[in-house]
């Protein structure tokens, strides 16, 4: 039997993964990854909750959560291309001019 | 004494302002349109103002003596409060005297001048200047209230620095101009300070009002005016401790010389002290300063004047030890009052005639100075020896020229004076007469006598008329004005509604004027033995310890310098070096730690992502763990 709390388990232990590689990898591709990776953690505990409450709240905000993500891709994924065409680098770290 | 109301040709005084007034207004603001006929202005203005001065002295004559005094109101001032001042003209006995001297000698040395500065490219500014003095002289000894003669006393003091420094391009005349003016202002400051404690004492500053209620002051107060007073009068009349501008004020052309040394600036603090006799009257204290101060500085201004080798700073020095006297007989109260001021009209005849003979020698001499280079001028300059022969032989107070008289009169009243004081102050005045004797008598034989030691290119002839009829003109009054004013007591009955009579007079040739006369004599004789019978070297010898102290002036700017100047110069330093290490220190300091801690907070802003991105996970964090804090304590 699977019970809420091994679907919060499982969020929080994606959210994790996910946090951590936005902070450790220097990929942009990889780091979008890791925040959509965190977006559906959040997702998976919505819908957890949405179980253990029995009502549907938390399912729709997934899907207006799914909606955002996919939006955010859309964007993330256009400055991303952008960015690799005149730098000929995906690295976070190579894009570094806006500093003291 | 009461003061009627002007009437008559007397409603007319402030014409005696007016016309030097207006000369100065006409030659100063008309610019180089009046540069070819400015000079008669300027010349005649003074002569306009002493023609006026007569007929307002000869209308004063035929009123009763007690009804001489006369005020014309002009206007209201300034009116605040219980403040008050109505400038008016108070003509009476002491003023006219002044008058007469300003405007009588100021019109000869103007015309003088005429001749004198033909050549400078700047005569009508100098007229200009010329007439300004004249006018706030006449302000400050017709004025009949304080603050009127206070704004006399300014303008003098301005006029003085303006043609003092007239050939501003020599740093040596700009800087005697400033060294006159700071001079006079600390003077200035003791009369300013001297009027307020009068007006908080009394409420009033007009003559009349003052005097009126000198009596009902303490004589503390009183006594604290009157030294205020004298320091005001020391600093216009060169007296010790304020007398180092004297000398430097050389610097300034011949006339202008003649101009402060015998008609105006420098008998304006006899004046002072005359005119506020009720005060000193009652304030002993403040008298005996007075004399004290007067005979220090006859000494002193003596000594300087036997060691000067400039033929001007020679008679600078003389004519602050003759203001010493007047200052000495002013501070002997009503017994010498009369006699300060014959010996005032007197010294005006006699120093006005020798700074124009020095002057017309100087103009023959290429502007030489220095007496060392000349002798032999008296065949030359016969005109000129003369008049200046006749200014010494008053000076030095042979009968039965004017000096002998009003000189002789003030050191017997300074022995009438009685005890210590007046025994000192006695032989104080006979020293100092044989001293003058002395040095008088030098500059006669090195300028006149000998054998010419001048340079090739002077060629000395006498000047012009327009610059001899002026040196005559003084050398009668030299000659004839004591014997004039002093026998019969002339000026003392003229002068004693305001000042009050002196005890009758003992005679001629009584004991300390013999002792003077034969005094004289000595130093006479002493002067033609190293002066005359010997060759005068024309470099100066080195001179022993007491010649060189005087040549410096007796270390008076020495004093001044190392007692005023260089706390002065300290004292900034230190205010410099606590801006600079104290209040600028704290400031500056605080700003570079302001921005040397903003450097280094700027360098979180590093440009990679992930550590901006690190931060938003620890805020987050802090948020939500603080929240859950929160919300596990309620």
């Amino acid at each position: 039997m699977v019970s809420p709390a091994h679907y919060i388990a499982l969020a929080v232990i994606l959210f994790v993964i996910g946090a951590v590689g936005v902070l450790v990898r220097r990929n942009a591709i990889v780091i979008f990854m890791c925040v959509e990776l965190m977006l559906n953690a959040a997702n998976l505990a919505f819908v957890g909750f949405s179980r253990l409450h029995g009502t549907l709240d938390g399912q729709v905000i997934a899907f207006f959560v799914m909606v955002v993500a996919a939006a955010e891709v859309v964007v993330g994924l256009a400055i991303i291309t952008s960015i690799y065409r005149t730098r000929r680098s995906a690295s976070v770290d190579d894009a570094n001019l806006l500093k003291y | 004494m009461t003061t009627l109301a002007a009437a008559g040709s007397q409603r007319y005084a402030w014409l005696l302002l007016a016309f030097p007034l207006a000369g100065a207004v006409i030659l100063l603001l008309g610019g180089k349109r009046t540069n070819s006929w400015g000079h008669l202005v300027g010349a005649t203005m003074p002569v306009a103002a002493f023609a006026y001065g007569v007929v307002a002295f000869v209308t004063m004559l035929s009123y009763p003596a007690a009804q001489r005094s006369r005020d014309l109101h002009l206007f209201n001032w300034i009116d605040v409060g219980t403040f008050r001042v109505d400038i008016g003209l108070q003509l009476d006995q002491l003023s006219i005297c002044f008058v007469l001297l300003i405007t009588g000698v100021g019109a000869l040395i103007h015309i003088f001048a005429v001749g004198y500065m033909a050549h400078d490219p700047e005569r009508r500014r100098f007229f200009g200047y010329m007439n300004l003095f004249l006018a706030a002289m006449l302000l400050l000894v017709l004025a009949d209230n304080y603050l009127g003669l206070y704004a006399g006393w300014e303008g003098v003091g301005l006029a003085s620095y303006l043609l003092i420094g007239f050939w501003y391009f020599k740093p040596t005349a700009a800087t005697a101009a400033k060294k006159a003016f700071i001079a006079n202002r600390v003077g200035d400051a003791g009369l300013s300070i001297a009027i307020m404690l009068m007006f908080a004492t009394f409420g009033t500053i007009q003559f009349s009002g003052v005097f009126h209620a000198v009596p009902s002051a303490s004589s503390t107060t009183l006594t604290a005016i009157c030294l205020l007073l004298l320091l005001g009068a020391c600093g216009k009349s060169a007296q010790l401790p304020l007398q180092s501008w004297l000398l430097d004020a050389m610097e300034g052309p011949t006339p202008v010389s003649a101009l402060i040394h015998a008609a105006t600036m420098v008998t304006a603090g006899v004046y002072l002290i005359v005119r506020s006799n009720p005060l000193f009257n009652l304030s002993p204290d403040a008298r005996l300063a007075v004399t004290i101060v007067g005979a220090v500085t006859l000494l002193f201004g003596a000594i300087i004047g036997c060691a000067k080798d400039d033929i001007k700073k020679a008679l600078a020095g003389s004519t602050m030890s003759q203001i010493g006297y007047m200052m000495l007989a002013a501070g002997l109260g009503p017994a010498g009052y009369a006699f300060a001021i014959a010996h005032l009209l007197a010294h005006g005849f006699f120093k006005a005639g020798l700074f124009l003979g020095a002057g017309s020698v100087k103009h023959e001499m290429n502007d030489e100075v220095d007496m060392r280079r000349f002798g032999g001028l008296a065949k030359i300059l016969p005109i000129t020896f003369v008049t200046f022969l006749i200014g010494y032989l008053a000076i030095i107070g042979v009968p039965p020229f004017s000096g002998f008289f009003t000189k002789d009169s003030i050191i017997e009243a300074a022995f009438d004076k009685g005890g210590t004081s007046g025994a000192i102050l006695g032989c104080a005045a006979v020293l100092g007469a044989a001293i003058t004797a002395f040095y008088m008598t030098r500059v006669m034989f090195m300028t006149f006598a000998g054998e010419r030691r001048w340079e090739e290119s002077a060629h000395p002839h006498e000047v012009p008329p327009v610059m001899t009829a002026p040196m005559i003109l003084l050398a009668v009054g030299s000659a004839g004005a004591g014997a004039f004013l002093i026998l019969g007591s002339r000026l003392a009955d003229f002068l004693a509604p305001v000042t009050g009579a002196p005890p009758e007079s003992k005679g001629l040739f009584t004991l300390p004027g013999t002792v003077t006369l034969v005094l004289v004599v000595v130093g006479v004789a002493i002067a033609w033995a190293i002066y005359g019978r010997r060759e005068v070297p024309v470099t100066a010898p080195a001179g022993n310890f007491a010649t060189v102290a005087a040549r410096k002036d007796l270390y008076g700017d020495a004093v001044n310098e190392s007692l005023l100047m260089r706390p002065g110069q300290w004292l900034t330093r230190l205010s410099v070096y606590f801006d600079n290490r104290g209040i600028d220190g704290i400031v500056n300091s605080l700003a570079a730690a302001m921005g040397g801690s903003s450097g280094r907070l700027r360098r979180l802003q590093n440009g990679f992502v992930r550590s901006y991105a690190l931060f938003m996970f620890l805020g987050a964090m802090v948020l939500v763990l603080g929240g859950a804090l929160l919300v596990v304590r309620i």
